[in-house]
Parts: structure tokens; sequence; C-alpha cells
């Protein structure tokens, strides 16, 4: 690596200093490569380009860097390395999108100049100003990049400046996103990611309606989004639900059904009806939607506005800019400040508490289904944001289905994709600046914040790994995917028609996000499936010794394990009076919450934890404060001070993952002799992760994130370590031995 | 009831006798008031129930008060409350009715607080007995020998034999070979208590070394001592360091303050070849403080709204942090081949802390079962670390100055390395919890006394059994199945806030909300070990009829499971 004013020069000011020009540079290489540019993905055009650009390392504040070519393209800013690119053997994990130096524009989250030392935010206005020195790149993948512009001509720096800022900050309009171009020019193989439900077929409704015994209505009247251009092509209801109210308020209100309980009981989410004006009418619907939902069961029901109770999508997004602050980091010393205080930082910032937060509601509901056997119904305005947060937490607990990898790509395509969460709207893909009516807000990215945590409190229970989260985290902003670039399923269809009209060819070929074989190869696939998931198969074996309770496709807990006398629907005696409760109000909330939430939730939480855990049963998470932890894998992995050479959870990942195949191996042996007999077979074994193995020590802790990058040996020697303990009062300076004093010699 | 088990499982201490046996109730903070018996013994309290025994050693226990009078109306109002040093308090109501109080008060008193009330300490009476003897785990003539030494540069020393240099240090110290019996006398007055610059540890490439002593005695008149300087300077031309690094552990203003009690720190005009780095670590009465501030915020319940901030106003972790990336640069000055000499005041607290870390992270052989009971027994037990006076055994007096965490403080930071590094160590998470429990409960005397000579007036060694034993005579339970041994690694933890994490699994671990399950990891990958030699059994079988079959078979059996594993590929 060619590295620049280190050494012994101490450089007084912070700005770069070179001993080195970009012309010796450049004649002590061989004959400089025309048009230098990444490989190119079908459909990707390059903009512009600019070279000597110095790409600024991470490591310290030595200001040593690598001299490349900066380009943008229709699809990223890419950088690229003029000195030949190391050994492949580090690149256990590479996306064959983009790789460590490029950033897709989608990804692009800000973008700093640095005029005179100082640091300021670009924005629109900006662009006709002069070029920056520098240029720093924060994405919201979290890797921070820092362009140094002052040897390439000043020409070209501008043009490159204005470039990147124009087609990273500009909003722009849907039908100039990559992926259209991509599929375009891509080959039309259709390739369905395998074995991933999909949820835009009558069939797979249907299918999941056997699957959980539910016995509900389906609606095929949206097949073409006559009807409600807010929700799915087909749907279900409650069967009690007539012709006459699906169309009287298009879609608003109605309840949809989310997913069945063994018992019976079923959990629905509505959009709330706009502000009343003639009251009677919507009173009316109202009452039948709630009546045709509490028939489902026992004539049961609990109503919960999460509009009310959890963070709105303004608070969450406006805590998760303040918590990735404290990500993006341009210098060690930053580091190290931040440090000192990173506990409050990390709790003022609230974003761990509204993850908390959503937690605690999917337990609460959960608790009507497990315990009461309640019908539940969530409602919110669209019913489309915090709806599929908690819908989906709620099915992940309750159901080891959506716990496999398959099953949760399914869960995620029938409350998100499928359920019209507004991925391009609180993506803000467009850069729209008109926040009012797109409000961006990270909801996805929550979800996948609480569905972590549980990850990581009960690892055993998931297929999947917390790599494989990650990954799906950073491919939110990889603008190939069709999984989350619309609003719903209705601006899905009707822009893909357009433009394949537009081309003038057949339908286009957008991929799902769940064909990992786009950005991943097989190997690197594998780290997606956690080595620690303990199979049904194992579970079923054990169970048989331990008779439990009737439901095998729930394993949950049987009933009688809560001594708390049962809690009758309130509709079920008592029809009339809660009627005219109704015209009061509009529904009464969660009955029985004397205590706070927590409080009601914790005797729950506490009886399921006595007992022995099931993985494959009923799951919840511990929302104890030492419990809710930081999502360090995703949060850390860039940055080069946290890097533990050699350590963090890997390095026992990595060994058991070697043990497995090991195991593997003298079963295939003991298999091929034939005289092994089934009976005895004690673990189903899969893949693991096997491309990782013996290589454990050179790994990091980051791994198998920024693996090509050369992490220091030198340990991290923790500056301004002094501001922190203002420990000012008598303790600190009294003697460490009261008692006695020193003998003066 | 229990009663009949309990002294059946207690036989093994034979000089155990049951004390008191009443009817109490005991006020759990998770699940109520609780019924039952309490039965002590001069060396436990416990509870016996059905569901549930609370069972204490007496000499964990760090205060009792009696709570209620004659006049308490309200429901368990009148009884006991009892605080630990472990991180937990109990509470029993006891019937107001015919002195079972003032009974229980009485024995518990006197049992738990035997030095004060002329009885000796439980683990002069257990007579335990286990396979190995622990005592025999550290020779200080083999540790030195294992790092190589003496050699041309070092020497064994035995002027301190009858502890006449210094009755806080071991018997056997190694020196620089070119100081002579007299210079070391004569540094011995310059230094607080005469804890004279040591060698703790040597790097057998670089040959640089971590010395261990006490502050200088500059006092306000800035003293100098020309025999120290040269002491001083003797060290660095050991291995041909251009600059010795002394790194004093204290804040710079502590060091300062010290100058008025007649110590202080080596000045820049004084010791010309030498660098002084301070690293801010607090006193012992910080670290208490701390650490109450600590168990204030998690027991009995854990605080939720705040947790985050709350853990950061304790300041206990920034305390790790600062422990830790002391004991990098330190280790991090030796690997790159510079000798350095560390300090604090008196050099018994954070300079053991320090001297410690510095050399599990440098030498691979301290992270193995043994060699951490190695580096325990020298670093902390033979250089007088006051465990009787940081611990309070058997002293009634709890509020004492001179107690702290500072041990645990240690552990602590070794359990963060573990966690950070989690194939580096050969013992578990639970050996240390074990260790901490034994600091405090006086049934082995590994942690009692100050130093060396009050042990031998004391005849620890004979009179009582090691910790090491119990622990040496079955490892199994000890042992990290996953540790990988690396001779020459030094390891690195990452002394960020970002890393650190409160110690859930001993802090908070009587509560019942923590669910305590072996790690997920663990449970799984012993498992397939097992099923990997079931298997390899049954191949073996196999391959051993095939062989009585078949003639032309050849099938040995391979020693290593690695080999036998592609042996076994080839053939099909």
């Amino acid at each position: 690596m060619l590295s620049l004013g280190g050494g012994g020069a101490k450089s007084t000011k912070p700005s770069f200093v070179s001993y080195v020009t970009p012309e010796e540079i450049k004649s002590e290489k061989e004959p400089p490569k025309k048009e230098k540019h990444p490989d190119l993905l079908p459909g990707e055009v390059i903009f512009c380009s600019a070279d000597p650009v110095l790409k600024h390392t991470q490591d310290d504040l030595s200001q040593r860097g690598i001299f490349g070519t900066l380009l943008c393209t229709n699809f990223r800013v890419s950088f690229v390395s003029d000195e030949t690119p190391l050994e492949e053997m580090t690149q256990h994990f590479k996306n064959k999108l983009y790789g460590e130096n490029d950033i897709p524009l989608m990804c692009v989250d800000n973008i700093y100049g640095v005029y005179d030392e100082k640091k300021k935010l670009i924005t629109k206005g900006m662009l006709k100003n002069k070029c920056p020195s520098k240029m720093i790149i924060h994405c919201k993948d979290l890797r921070v990049f820092q362009f140094c512009l002052t040897y390439t001509k000043e020409e070209d720096a501008k043009k490159i400046f204005q470039g990147i800022a124009h087609h990273c900050l500009e909003p722009k309009s849907l039908k100039c996103v990559f992926a259209f171009s991509y599929a375009a020019s891509s080959s039309p193989e259709v390739q369905r990611s395998q074995r991933t439900v999909m949820f835009d077929s009558k069939e797979d409704w249907t299918q999941e309606m056997k699957r959980t015994k539910a016995n509900l209505r389906i609606v095929t009247e949206n097949e073409n989004f006559e009807f409600s251009m807010r929700l799915p092509k087909f749907f279900i209801i409650p069967a009690a639900v007539t012709d006459e109210d699906i169309s009287k308020f298009p879609g608003k209100g109605l309840p949809v059904w989310c997913w069945s309980h063994h018992s019976g009981c079923a959990m629905f989410k509505a959009s709330t009806l706009p502000v009343p004006q003639e009251d009677g009418l919507m009173q009316g619907y109202m009452e039948r939607m709630l009546h045709a939902v509490a028939h489902t069961h026992l004539y049961s029901l609990k109503l919960e506005d999460l509009s009310e109770t959890l963070p709105t999508i303004q608070d969450i997004q406006q805590s998760y800019n303040k918590f990735k602050q404290f990500f993006l980091i341009d210098n060690s010393t930053d580091f190290w400040v931040s440090d000192v205080k990173w506990f409050s930082t990390l709790e003022n910032t609230g974003w761990l508490d509204i993850i908390r937060q959503c937690l605690q509601k999917a337990v609460e509901v959960v608790e009507c289904l497990e315990k009461e056997n309640t019908n539940v119904l969530i409602m919110e305005e669209e019913g489309s944001d915090l709806c599929c947060v908690i819908s989906s937490l709620v099915q992940i607990m309750l159901d080891p289905h959506f716990r496999t990898l398959t099953g949760f790509q399914g869960l995620v395509q029938k409350e998100w994709v499928a359920g019209c969460h507004a991925f391009l709207d609180r993506c803000n893909h467009l850069y729209q600046k008109d926040k009012e009516c797109h409000s961006p807000s990270p909801v996805f990215l929550l979800f996948l914040e609480c569905v972590w945590q549980m990850v990581q409190q009960h690892s055993p229970a998931f297929q999947f790994s917390e790599t494989y989260l990650t990954v799906l985290s950073d491919s939110i902003h990889v603008p190939i995917f069709s999984t989350f670039l619309f609003n719903s399923a209705y601006q899905r269809e009707s822009t893909m028609k357009a433009e394949a009209q537009h081309l003038q060819r057949g339908p286009l070929n957008c991929p799902a996000v769940w064909d990992w074989s786009v950005q991943f190869d097989c190997k690197a696939q594998e780290l997606f499936i956690n080595p620690l998931y303990a199979d049904k198969l194992k579970q079923d074996k054990a169970i048989r010794k331990v008779p439990r309770a009737k439901h095998q496709r729930q394993l949950s807990l049987p009933s009688s394990a809560f001594k708390t006398p049962p809690k009758k629907g309130f509709f079920k005696d008592e029809t009339e009076s809660l009627k005219k409760m109704l015209r009061v109000k509009r529904i009464s909330r969660w009955m029985a919450s004397p205590d706070s939430p927590a409080a009601a939730t914790r005797e729950f939480y506490e009886t399921w934890q006595r007992r022995p855990l099931d993985y494959h049963g009923l799951l919840l998470p511990c929302l104890d404060g030492p419990a809710m932890r930081l999502w360090m894998q995703r949060y850390l992995r860039w940055i080069p001070e946290v890097q533990i050479l050699g350590g963090g959870p890997v390095a026992i990942t990595s060994m058991l993952a070697e043990l497995l195949s090991q195991v593997q191996d003298l079963r295939r042996e003991l298999d091929m002799r034939s005289c092994w007999e089934t009976e005895a077979e004690s673990l189903q074994l899969r893949p693991g992760p096997l491309a990782l193995t013996r290589t454990s020590l050179r790994l990091s802790s980051s791994f198998p994130f920024a693996s090509n990058r050369n992490w220091t040996f030198k340990p991290a020697i923790p500056t301004s370590l002094l501001q922190s303990l203002m420990v000012t009062d008598r303790l600190a300076s009294q003697e460490d031995e009261t008692n006695e004093v020193i003998s003066l010699v | 009831m229990t009663i009949t088990v309990g002294v059946a499982q207690f036989l093994y201490f034979l000089c155990l006798f049951s004390l008191v046996d009443k009817d109490v109730m005991y006020i759990c903070p998770f699940n109520g008031a609780l019924k039952g018996k309490v039965f002590i013994t001069n060396f436990r309290l416990m509870e016996p129930d059905s569901t549930f025994t609370l069972d204490v050693p007496l000499s964990v226990i760090s205060r009792i008060e009696k709570m209620g009078g004659a006049s308490s109306r309200g429901e368990n109002s009148y009884g006991l409350d009892i605080t630990c040093k472990d991180m937990r308090n109990l509470r029993f109501a006891l019937k107001q009715e015919g002195h079972s109080r003032r009974d229980i008060f009485g024995e518990l008193f006197k049992y738990a607080f035997p030095l004060s009330h002329g009885l000796p300490l439980f683990a002069f009476l257990s007579q335990e007995k286990f396979e190995e003897n622990g005592w025999n785990i550290y020779k200080p003539m083999d540790e030195f020998r294992r790092q190589g030494l003496p050699n041309e540069r070092w020497r064994i020393s035995f002027i301190n034999s009858t502890y006449e240099l210094c009755d806080t240090y071991p018997t056997i110290l190694v020196v620089p070979f070119k100081a002579t019996e007299e210079d070391l006398r004569r540094v011995a007055t310059f230094r607080s208590r005469c804890r004279i610059p040591v060698l703790s540890w040597i790097h057998r490439e670089n040959q640089a070394v971590i010395m261990r002593c006490s502050q200088p005695l500059v006092g306000m008149s800035g003293k100098r001592n020309k025999d120290d300087e040269r002491y001083l300077d003797i060290i660095r031309e050991a291995n041909g360091t251009p600059k010795l690094t002394i790194y004093d552990a204290r804040p710079n203003v502590n060091a300062v303050a010290n100058k008025a009690t007649g110590g202080g720190y080596e000045g820049e005009d004084a010791y010309q070849n030498a660098e002084l780095v301070f690293l801010d670590i607090h006193n012992i009465h910080v670290m208490r403080e701390s650490l109450k501030k600590l168990k204030d915020i998690v027991y009995p319940n854990v605080e939720e709204s705040h947790w985050l901030s709350s853990l950061e106003s304790t300041h206990w972790l920034e305390h790790i942090k600062l422990v830790l990336s002391g004991a990098i640069q330190v280790a991090d000055k030796v690997s790159s081949g510079n000798s350095v000499v560390v300090h604090c005041s008196d050099g018994w607290d954070r300079t053991a802390q320090l001297t410690s870390l510095a050399m599990l992270m440098l030498d691979s052989y301290y992270r193995t079962l043994r060699g951490f009971q190695v580096l325990l027994e020298k670093e902390w037990i033979s250089f007088g670390h006051k465990f009787a006076s940081r611990i309070g055994h058997g002293d009634k007096n709890h509020a004492d100055q001179d107690r702290s965490p500072i041990f645990l403080q240690f552990i602590d930071c070794v359990w963060q390395m573990t966690k950070q590094f989690p194939t580096a160590f050969e013992f578990n998470e639970h050996f240390l919890i074990v260790v901490l429990d034994h600091l405090y409960s006086c049934r082995f005397g590994t942690f009692l006394y100050n130093c060396e000579s009050i042990r031998d007036s004391h005849n620890v060694r004979t009179k009582t059994v090691s910790l090491w034993s119990l622990i040496n005579s079955s490892t199994t339970s000890y042992v990290n199945p996953f540790f990988t041994p690396e001779s020459s690694r030094v390891l690195y933890p990452v002394a960020s806030m970002r890393h650190l994490e409160l110690w859930v699994n001993y802090y908070i671990r009587w509560n019942p909300r923590i669910r305590h399950q072996q790690s997920p990891v663990e449970q799984r990958y012993k498992e397939l070990l097992a099923l990997r030699d079931q298997y390899l059994k049954k191949l073996e079988e196999l391959q051993l009829s095939d062989s009585t079959h078949m003639t032309n078979s050849s099938t040995p059996n391979a020693a290593s499971p690695n080999q036998h594993i592609t042996h076994l590929q080839t053939p099909f």
C-alpha cells in the first residue's frame, strides 16, 4: 500500500502533506491503463470519472491512502484502486454486485465536503459552489469513505463532485431507478427464489390458511386492484364480513388476517377509518367489523390502536438518525471521544428503547393469543408500518416455521411486501424532499433489529444467522431488487407493466432479494445458516420422551401452565352493553392493564421462563435492560478501533462449523457402509459455513465483513480517558491506606 | 425436610456442627415470603425448603442488622437483614416470641465473624480431602525456570528468605545480575514499604521485562536516591532498552498528592533514561463506591427504564476500561522490546492488576487452567495483595475503609478478555465464578491473609486446604471446550466501551429472570464432540469386523480423528 505523510513526518496541521506528487506516482507505474472502471453490471452506464483521487484509509490520522479512479455510474459510486487488488483469498464473502469500494447510489446517506478544513453537509443548493478538497460519504450501511480531490484536475474534480452529489442527492423519479435498466438488459432467466412463498397468488394464501388451520374468507376481487390499491391482490378476512361491507370504505378499517393460533383465535390488522363524518355509518361499520373478528373464535376480541401506544414513524426516524451518527465515525479521535459517554449516548438516542417497546407490544399480543386465546386486532393509520412490525414479531414468537430461513422470507413477503409496507417512501429511495407526504422512516430496519434481539437471545431457535440479517438490512439499499422498491403491490405491478411497455418487451424480470445468488455465491450463502440451529427432527425425538401438549404443530405452552382465571372475551356475555360502550368510545383498549403493560406481561414471561426452553415452541424475548443489546455486527463492522483480531464470536462459530463438517464426513462414511440403523440418528446435520474453517486466527470480529481490510496488529489504546472519570470527590484524593502513615526515610 | 441430606452432604467438613435450627420466613425479593427452617452451621447458613434452598457460606456475610423492634406491627417487619459480599442481601422475618431472633443473631454474629470473636477461620477446621494437593501448583523456582531465569542478566536473590528486606514480598526474588544485595538494601530505603523493583516476567525473545514495585519516597522536598536511580538504569540496560518506561498506575494528581505523605513519583531530572506514564486508575475507595453503586442498580431489581445511563453512572465499566487499557499499554511496550516498571502507591493493588493482566496478554501459559492458578499465586498472593484487608475475612468491621473489590475487578477484566477471545483461555466462566465464591468462603486457605510472612506464621499451607485442590481434582466443569492453545500469540483486547459489558452472570446471578443456561454454542459443541466419538467408535467396529471377514482389508486404526477421516474417505 502506498503510504504518504506517515513515517516520521509529524504534520502539525491535519491537512494532507505529501512527499510524492501524483505525477511522480504515475511515472513510476506502467503506462496508466485506460478507462479504468469496475466490471459493469448489465444496464450500467458510467456518468463521469476522475483520477487520481486519493481514498483515505480509515486506520488513523496519518492521512494515508490509496490512489485510484473515482467513478459515478447509474448504479454506484465506485473507486478503482491503481494498485492490483489483494489476493482473493481473503474474500470469503464477496458481493457479486458491488465491492467494498463501491457504494450503490441508493446507499449514500449523506455527503460532506471539506472546505478549508471545515466539514460541511452538502445539500442540493451547494452544488454550484466550489469543489471541496475532500469529499466524505456516509453510507446507509454505515461505511464511511473519504476521497481527497486535491490531486485531481480542478475541472475533473468539480465534475465528479457535482456528478456524485447530483445523482445521490437530487430527487428522482421511480423509473430512473437502476433496477429497471438492470432488468431490461439482464437475461430474462426467470428464476423464482426457490422455496420462498411470495404470497402473490391465491394458492399461497390458501396454503397458509391450511397450514395454520384457519377457516376464513379469502377475497379475490382485488386481483386487478379494482377495489383497493393499498391492499394485496388476495387477502383474507373474517368469514362474517359481508360483501356489502367489503366495498364500503375501500380497504379502510377492514380487518385483514395475519395468522391463526392453533386454538382457533387469530390476529388481524387494519388501517383506521378516516375522520368520521357521517357518524352513524362509520360506527356501524366498525362495529360490524369488530363483531366479525370476534366471531372468529369464542366471540372474543382485543383491539389495539398501535398509533396510541407505540412511537410514531417520525419518532422512529428521528431516533435512528441520532443513533446512526455514532457509528459513522471519521477518525480515531472522534471514536475515543465518543467512547467516553458511550452508554448514555446510546440511551439518549432512544433507539434501543423503541426496539424494546415493539418487542414488549408483541409479547402482549402473544399473551392474548397464547394465554387467553383471544382474537386480536391491531390498528394503525395506514395499517402497514407498526402493524407489520408487531404482527411479524408475534408470528416469529409463536410459530417456529417463521424462524426458518424460507419461513422468515415468506413472512416478510406476507406481512411487508404483500402487506403493502411503503418501502419506497420509508426508505426514501427517491430522495424526496417533501417529508410531509413521504415520511421516511426505517420501520423495516426496526423490525430486523427486533428479530436480531430474538436471535441473540435464543440463537438455536433460528435457522438463519446474524450475518443473514445484516446482509438483508444492506440489501434494502441495493437498487436491483423489486422487493424493497415499491409502496404497494399495486405500484409494483403497474410500474413493471409500464416499464415493460416502454421497452416494448415481455414482462420485466426484477429479481427478488431472496434470489441470494444474485449477490452471493453458494459458499458465501452458507454463512446465512446458523450452525446452532437445533433441528426439528431432533426436537421431536426429545419431545417424545417428555409427553407434552396436544398441538404437534405448535408445541407451545399448554394453557394449564397459566393459573390465572381465563379472562372471558368481553363480547361473550355482554354483547349489548358492549355495543353501548362502543357507541360511547370507539372501542375499549387492552382490558387488563391495571399496572404498566410491562408489569402485566412480566408474569407471563416469568411463567414461560420457568418452563424448560423449547426452541420449537413459544419463544419470548427478555426485555430487561442488560438483555437489550447493540447489534454489533451491523453497526461496528467498519470501525477499525473495535476489531478484535482473532477473537469475537466468529472464533467459536468457525470451530463449531469445522467440527460439524467432520461429523458430517463421518456420517457419510457410515451411511456408505449402509449398516447404520436410522434409529440411531440423533442429529440431523445440515451444511455449516465451511468456507471459513481453519482460518479463524486471522479473522477479525467483524467477520465476514470488511474481511479484506488490513486491520492493524497494534492494539488500540484509548485516548481521552481522563475526561471520562471526573471523580473529584474526596475519595479520589484519599490515600489507599488510611490508617497508616508512610514512614519517611 | 432435608436436614439429613444436608448433614450427610456436609460430613465432608468433619468439624461442621449445627448451631441453630429454627422456623423463619425468608423474604425473597423475587418470589415473596417463603416459609422454612434455617440451619446455621459454623460454615454456612441454610434455609432448606422443598422447592427452594438458600445456602450461604457464613463468611460471605458482611453485615448483620436487626430490623424492626418489639413494637413492629407490619407483616414480616421483624427479623434480620443480612448484607453479603457477593452482591446480595438476605432478609429473614422471625416470630417475635421466644427470643428466637436474639439467638440467631448471636450465633450468626459469632460465626460469621470468627476473627472478631477469637475463633479460627473455617479453613482451619475443615478437613476436606482431595486427590491433588493444590499447594503444589506454584513453586517460584519452577515458574522462573519456565521463563528462562536465571540467566546472565537476571539472578535469583534469597535476600528476603526471612522477610528481612520486605515483609510483604515473597522469599524468592529476581533482580538484575549487576545489582548486589547491598544495592537492594539501599534501594529498599527509598521505596514505600521496602517494595523494591523486582522482576515479574521476562519476554523470551526480546528479553524485555515487567518489573513491579511501590512508589519512590520522594516526599515534599523532592528527595533523590542515587542507588534507586542507578538500579533502574541497570534494569534498562539489561536488554539495551534506550528508555525505560515507568507506568505509574495512579492519576497524575494523586501521585503528586502522595508527596505530602512522603511518597511521589520518579522525577524527570532524577531518572533521565526513563519516561513516566500515568495510567489514571483510581484508588481502592473509588472502586469500592463504584461497586456499591453497581449493586444498587442490579439488586434486587435490575434498573429498567434507564439501564444504560444508570450503568454508566456507576463508572464500574469505565474503571475496567482504564485497568485494561493500562495493561494493554504495558503489554504493547514489552512486546515491542522495551522494559517497563509498574507501580502505584504500595504496589499491591493496581500494580498487581496491571502486571497480571499484561502477563495474561503476553504469555499463553497463564491462559491455561493451571497457568492461571500460577499467575494468581504469584502476582497476587505471593506479592502481597492484602486479601485479608480488602475482603475482611471473618471480621465484623463491615465499614472498614481498607475493604475494596480490587481482585473482583481484576477477575472482571479477565472475564472481559475471555469474552473477546473465546478460544484463547482454557478455563471458563464457571471457573472464574468459583474463584470469586471462594474468595469469600474461607473454606480454603488460598486467599487468606495479607502476605506470605503472615501466612507462614499461621501455617496456612499445612493447616488448610488450597482452592486448587478442589479445582484440579476434577477439572471438567472448569474447562472451556473451545480452547485452542496458541503459544506465541499476544492478545490485545479492545478496551472500548463498545465491547465492555456488564458481567451479568456474576453480578445479576441471583435474579431468576436472568436465564442461567449453559451457552447454547458450548452445548451444541459438546453434543457434536460426543457424536463424533460415537461415529468414530462405530466406524472402528465396522473396520474391525471388516478386517476379520476380508483378507485384503487394511484399515488400521488411525490415532487422531482427523487422520482417520481423511483415510476413510479414500477407499470408497
